[in-house]
This record gives structure tokens, sequence and C-alpha cells, in this order.
């Protein structure tokens, strides 16, 4: 498919838990290859966005199209198929416990995959060493730190080389520096594994600086969508105010200059 | 005022006709699963494992003392007919018909039934279960699955030793405290015990494994995403479990009879 179609299309979303509309009507186009980053309030919906685009979650009404194929639509088996073009960051991580970082990480593999041990191993060091993790083969998702987790996380999602990757509030829970360096290791994976990537995150200005496109999701629905220079220029008083941090004033040059400074 | 009424027990009775289908149509998933390849043997080994090998110390624990009991009580209330040499097909009757099936149901409820809840429930809650999911692997299959084939297979396994160590039981107290024959405890036992009841008590064991890895698992899947949630969903499983047990040997004993 050609690098001009987006990727993923949600068109005309609708979700409702009991009697809270979450999705109202959302329309989102996410561009192949690029990094977009969904910002909005707390409980405002951000997850089962994302949730919905890998069919954990299905809409009320809509459609979900992943390279055209609309997933609401897909038996259980079918969406499997679509499913291994993804791979998805948890915001715990999510690693299996009763598992080490290596057997995590080799988990994807043995499952769905040919490979023989020796393989597997080579390979899951590979990706291991990548994220920073050499010589924690052994341990257990108890033993780790927060930052320690989301890496294994991110190298378990890596390891078979996801077209897509879907990142659910990547740093939530680590200080400021662990932060960047997470939002770093994204950065350089995605430029290595040429992934689309689609992240949920709160951390403002810095996605500013990593993202390709930044969308805000307010009320159910997706009102902005642009380049982070683009859109932190934004006309809407809602937008400006929530990237201000309440403060409802123009965002100065800094943030841009930030981007400058990290887009490679 | 009546109007209230109603739609109070309307909506009770709802609650549990829902709750009641997605029980059942769980069930019916675990089961197509189990159909479908590929087949974890490695997960149902490690289930095994843990329903049965160690639940072992606690099924001759209760095994022993429950057949040590009935031995005690079966020979007074005998003796007061002069039937004391009977106490061999009393215990045994007992133990094999009904207390090894039911005990060691709730036992395994007990032990690894509330555990298996607990583990199911705290994945669902640090999202490893929808992890799977975007794995293109179904948590049915690799976690519910297993666990219910594991329980359905052990639990025989788990009666029968129960109901050996509780006749042994019954024998201790009846023969080397109490003074009774050694034959004829042995002789009793063997002429009263029929296949039919061994059988009877089979079946019981494997619906009994059914009813409480189904119950448990099903609960740790549903759990809702919060601390307190999950220790709801384990007691909730617990008391659940316990009574279906009951009620279905009710149900189960008066077929079999």
């Amino acid at each position: 498919m050609s690098n001009e179609t987006p990727i993923i299309r949600l068109v005309d979303l609708y979700k409702a838990f009991g009697e809270h509309l979450v999705l109202d009507g959302l329309n989102l186009e996410v561009p192949r290859g690029k990094l977009t980053t969904i910002i909005g309030r707390s409980g405002g919906g951000k997850s089962v966005l994302l949730k919905h685009i890998i069919g954990l979650i299905r809409p009320d009404r809509g459609q979900v199209l992943v390279d055209e194929t609309d997933i609401t639509q897909l038996g259980q088996r079918e969406l499997n198929e679509i499913r291994k073009k993804f791979a998805m960051l948890f915001q715990g991580a999510a690693l299996f416990d009763s598992l080490s970082v290596f057997d995590n990480v080799a988990f994807p593999l043995r499952e769905k995959s040919n490979f023989n041990e020796a393989e597997i191993n080579f390979k899951v060091l590979e990706v291991l060493e990548q994220v920073g993790l050499t010589g924690m083969e052994q341990k257990y998702p108890s033993e780790l730190s927060g930052g320690m987790r989301k890496r294994a996380g991110l190298a378990r999602a890596l390891v078979l080389g996801p077209e897509i990757m879907l990142f659910d509030e990547p740093t939530t829970g680590l200080d400021p520096l662990l932060a960047r360096t997470i939002h770093d290791l994204i950065l350089e994976t995605q430029h290595r594994y040429r992934f689309t990537a689609v992240m949920v995150s709160h951390e403002i200005p810095e996605i500013f600086g990593i993202s390709d496109y930044v969308a805000m999701l307010l009320d159910g629905k997706i009102v902005e969508m642009a380049p982070p220079a683009q859109f932190v220029r934004t006309q809407n008083p809602a937008i400006q105010e929530f990237i201000n941090g309440g403060k409802p004033e123009c965002v100065s040059s800094e943030s841009e200059s930030v981007q400058e400074a990290r887009r490679p | 005022m009546i109007i209230a009424t109603v739609t109070h027990w309307g909506a009770i009775t709802l609650r549990v006709v829902r709750e009641m289908g997605r029980m059942t149509l769980f069930l019916m998933q675990t089961i197509m699963w189990l159909g479908r390849p590929p087949f974890r043997f490695r997960q149902l080994l490690k289930q095994m494992h843990f329903i049965g090998v160690k639940s072992l110390f606690v099924i001759v624990l209760t095994g022993i003392f429950t057949g040590m009991v009935l031995g005690l009580q079966g020979y007074y209330s005998l003796r007061k007919f002069g039937a004391e040499a009977l106490l061999g097909s009393a215990v045994a009757l007992s133990m094999i018909r009904e207390l090894g099936p039911v005990l060691s149901a709730l036992m395994v409820t007990g032990r690894a039934g509330s555990a298996m809840t607990a583990e199911i429930g705290l994945m669902r809650i640090t999202e490893q279960i929808d992890a799977l999911d975007t794995m293109a692997i179904s948590p049915m299959q690799y976690l519910v699955a297993p666990k219910v084939l594991a329980g359905v297979l052990v639990l025989p396994l788990l009666v029968s030793i129960f109901d050996v160590i509780g006749i042994y039981g019954g024998y201790l107290v009846g023969v080397k405290l109490l003074g009774i024959s050694s034959g004829g405890y042995t002789a009793s036992m063997v002429s009263a015990v029929e296949w039919k009841d061994v059988y009877g008590g089979i079946l019981k064991a494997l619906s009994f494994g059914l009813i409480v890895t189904w119950v448990c698992t099903y609960k740790g899947y549903h759990t809702s995403m919060s601390a307190e949630g999950l220790g709801k969903a384990t007691t909730e499983a617990v008391v659940l479990a316990s009574v279906l047990v009951l009620i279905w040997d009710y149900f189960l004993t008066s077929v079999l009879l």
C-alpha cells in the first residue's frame, strides 16, 4: 500500500459504558510510518480509543479500518491475523509475572514464530540490548523498577518487528529523567524498526519534541490534529488551556525549540 | 411501593439470569478452546501439579481425620445395636459416596480455586490478559482451558487418595484403638461396597472438578478493575463454588442412588 494512505482510520466511532458516552462520533486518520500522539484529559477515553484500534474493545457504532480492513466486523480468527501487525506497550508494561524477563521477551517468538531456541536466544538478547536491559535476562518482573519494566515491555513488543506500535502512557509513574530516556528509546526504536506509532500521553511539552503529529481528544472527539509546531499555535481555547496547564495564554517558542533540538 | 418492590426483584432476577448466561457461555468457550490446537501440555502439567500435587498435604490431613472421626462416631452409634462389626462398611461407604468427593472439592476450592481466581484476576487488572489478546493468543485457551481440564483430571485422583486415607483412618480408630477385629472391618467393607459406589464417587469428583475450576476461573476473568474487586471476586468464587458443589452433590446423589 502506498505511503500516502493512512494505515489506520477510525470512522465515526461511538462507545458508551453504561450511561457514560466515552467516544462520541470520533474520526481519526493515523499516517503511515509516523508517530502520532493523542493527548487529552485523564479518564477522557484515550486508553479506550487505543484499545479500539487493536480490537480489545468493540465500538457500539463506527468503523476501525486497519489497512482498509474493518476490524470491527471480523471474527476472532481474522482479528488475530490482523493483530500480527500490532504490538502494544501497556501502561504498567503488563509483563507476565510468572516468567523471567528473557521468557517474557521470548514469549511472542515461541508462540508466533518458527524460530528454533538458538535463534530465539539470539533475537531476545539483541532486542534486550537495544532497550538497555543486558544482564537482566533472568530477573523477574517483580524485581524490576518501573523504568526497567517499561523497557522489558518495549522489548517484548518489538521482538516480532511489528508494523504498528501502540503506546499507552509509556512514561506514567516515571520521574522526568526516566521519562525522557523512555521517550528517546521510543524515538530511537521507531527509527530503527520504522513502525507506525500511536501514543497516548500526558507529557506536555515533551511529546511535542518527539511526535510527528499531535491529536487532541476532547469530549469523545478528536478536535485537532496537526504537526506539533502547528498544533501549539491552534486558536482553540480549550486546547490552549490544556497545553498551558490551565493558563489560557499562547505557547512560547520554547516547545518549538525543544522540537528542533530533539528531532533527528 | 408495589412497583418499587417489583422493580427491585426484577433487577435482581435479571442480574442473576445474565450472570448465569455469561457463565454458561464462558464454559462453552472453554470447551471449544480445549478442542483447538495448539494443545498446551506444558500448561496442563503445570496446572495439574498446582491443583494436584500441591493439594496433597491438605487432602491427606483432612482425609485421615475425617476417617478417624467417622470411625469414632460410627463405633459408638453401631454399638447401640451391637453392630460394631459393620464399622468398615459404614466408614467406606460414607467416604466413597459422599465425604471423599465433597470434602476434597471443598479443600481444592479453598486451596487452589481461590489462588486461581486471584491469579487470573490480577492478570486482568494488570492488563496481562489484554497483552495476551494483543499477541493474538487466546487467554481462554492459554489461561482458562488448562486449569479447567487439570481440575477435571486431578480431582478424581485426589478423591481416590482421600478415600483410601480416610478408610485407613477409620481402621486406625476402630481396630487399633477400639479393638474391633481387623478382618471384620475389612470384610464388612468388601461386602458392602459395590463398584457402583466407586463409579458414583468418581463421577462426582469429575463434575466437582469442573464446577470448582469453572467458577473460580470465571470469577477471576471477570474481576472488576480494582484491588477491592479482586478480593470480592475471590470471596465470591470460593462461596459460589462451594455452594454449587453441595447443591450439585444433592442432585447427583438423588440420581445415582
